[in-house]
């Protein structure tokens, strides 16, 4: 049986994690390379890297990170930030990334993701979004969630998957960063229409919000999170044992 | 030295980078002389059957890889790689492949009905006819990365492997010198790392 993925996800800006990693509280760990290999020996099962350098020297710096964690980390990579054109998918896919995740690249050029699946497959094109409820819609934000799109969520992502997107990942605006665990109605209304894996993204606080995320939705494939792996709230190792004694597939 | 076969399909960065984790040489190629002197061979593969296979049979390469499967060289395929090496294919119409392993790559949608395609993610590994020397250094049920459409069938003589995905999905395949892994053995972590270890420890002519 297919088990359920934990990602970790790192921001990367001028080549460094944005926010160190405590290890154990004993020194602050700002290097991605370094961190990619810790997460995967505590058993992630993919790793995010999440690109938000702003200038083209800091893009090079992160290609650059990308090839050295690629050499050096054997668990899929995916590659996010600062994707608008397939030119863009092919600098990262060619440093060692699987997977290309696509944003606010996507409500600009509503194409990219369709042309990109084409040229690489689906299984390589990843549309991420950031949804919030405004008067009960799920609206899709853009620009790391300042701004309405007016898209409606739900018909954003079936034209996404219509056009290619192999998997989706589902940010929830409304639960990002509270720690009161994922959005499970969002995550519903999203699987229920969608039929290529889908990752939740935003509001686990501890390894109880993953259990229940994966015991209430047995369609979600994986959970995705940031500051709590890093700062060592969530040991993966721990996660993993948690969900298999809860009988959910995990690989330990 | 082990020789990773170029025919434009895919990228082999991380391929390259996996062998030289664990202290082996691996030269990218499209040169039958680098196949001859080389003491294993990959053959890789993402993408679409035919592409592919029309790809390869324009490299000119086929008529080398069978000489030095011939002299009992090792050869391993990956992913779309090992479905090259079946009979034929019917994604998106019916193709041939190499033929050196008896059986068919059928859509696992003809198998499974209500689970999401592609099978992509990590799933547990089953032995088959016994623990094959490509396992040597792990276990059954250790996990291994999967993204694949379609999947090896009528091919149980050969298989050495098997992950349940809504049915028994061919995960790995073997006959003799000739091997293939359905999934990504260079992103499947320390347990990917071990199988591409216990290959490149087969010897020419000596593998079972």
């Amino acid at each position: 049986m297919i088990t359920k993925r934990i990602i970790p996800c790192l921001d990367v800006r001028d080549g460094q994690v944005v926010k160190g990693v405590n290890f154990g509280g004993l020194r602050q760990v700002a290097s991605p390379v370094e961190l990619a290999e810790y997460y995967s020996r505590c058993g992630a099962d993919e790793l995010v890297f999440y690109d938000i350098t702003a200038s083209s020297d800091g893009r090079k710096l992160f290609t650059d990170i990308l090839r050295e964690t690629a050499k050096n980390v054997f668990i899929p990579l995916t590659v996010g930030g600062g994707i608008n054109t397939v030119d863009d998918f092919d600098r990262v896919l060619k440093c060692g990334a699987d997977k290309v995740s696509v944003n606010s690249g996507a409500i600009r050029n509503p194409a990219l993701i369709g042309e990109a699946a084409k040229l690489y497959g689906d299984q390589c094109a990843v549309l991420s979004v950031d949804v919030k409820r405004v008067d009960g819609e799920l609206r899709v934000y853009a620009k790391g969630g300042r701004e309405n799109t007016g898209l409606d969520a739900i018909e954003w992502i079936k034209r996404g998957v219509d056009s290619g997107a192999g998997e989706i990942v589902l940010n929830s605006i409304d639960t990002d960063g509270v720690k009161g665990g994922f959005d499970l109605p969002m995550l519903e209304a999203v699987c229920n229409v969608v039929s290529v894996p889908v990752i939740a993204s935003g509001g686990a606080g501890n390894i109880a919000d993953f259990i229940t995320l994966f015991k209430t939705l047995p369609k979600v494939d994986a959970g995705l999170a940031a500051s709590i792996f890093h700062f060592g709230e969530v040991e993966i190792a721990d996660l993993k044992q948690e969900m298999k004694k809860n009988g959910i597939p995990a690989r330990v | 030295m082990t020789a990773i076969i170029d025919y434009g399909v895919g990228n082999l960065f991380s391929l390259v980078s996996s062998f030289e984790k664990i202290g082996e040489k691996a030269v990218i190629t499209a040169d039958p002389a680098v196949l001859e002197q080389a003491e294993r061979i990959i053959l890789p593969g993402v993408g679409a059957f035919k592409d592919a296979a029309d790809k390869l049979n324009a490299s000119g390469l086929v008529p080398a890889l069978f000489a030095q499967i011939e002299k009992g060289k090792p050869v391993m395929g990956i992913c779309l790689g090992m479905q090259l090496l079946f009979d034929k294919s019917f994604e998106y119409g019916e193709h041939d492949g190499l033929g050196l392993i008896s059986g068919e790559i059928r859509p696992i949608a003809d198998r499974v009905s209500d689970l999401k395609i592609p099978h992509m993610g990590w799933n547990a590994l089953t032995f088959e006819h016994g623990k094959h020397p490509l396992f040597n250094y792990i276990n059954e049920g250790d996990c291994v990365y999967f993204v694949h459409s379609f999947c090896a069938v009528n091919c149980e003589t050969d298989r050495i492997a098997w992950s349940e995905y809504g049915a028994d999905i061919t995960a790995a395949v073997a006959k003799g010198n000739v091997m293939g892994c359905q999934f990504h053995p260079e992103k499947s972590g320390d347990v990917g790392l071990a199988i591409l270890r216990a290959f490149c420890e087969m010897k020419e002519g000596s593998t079972c």
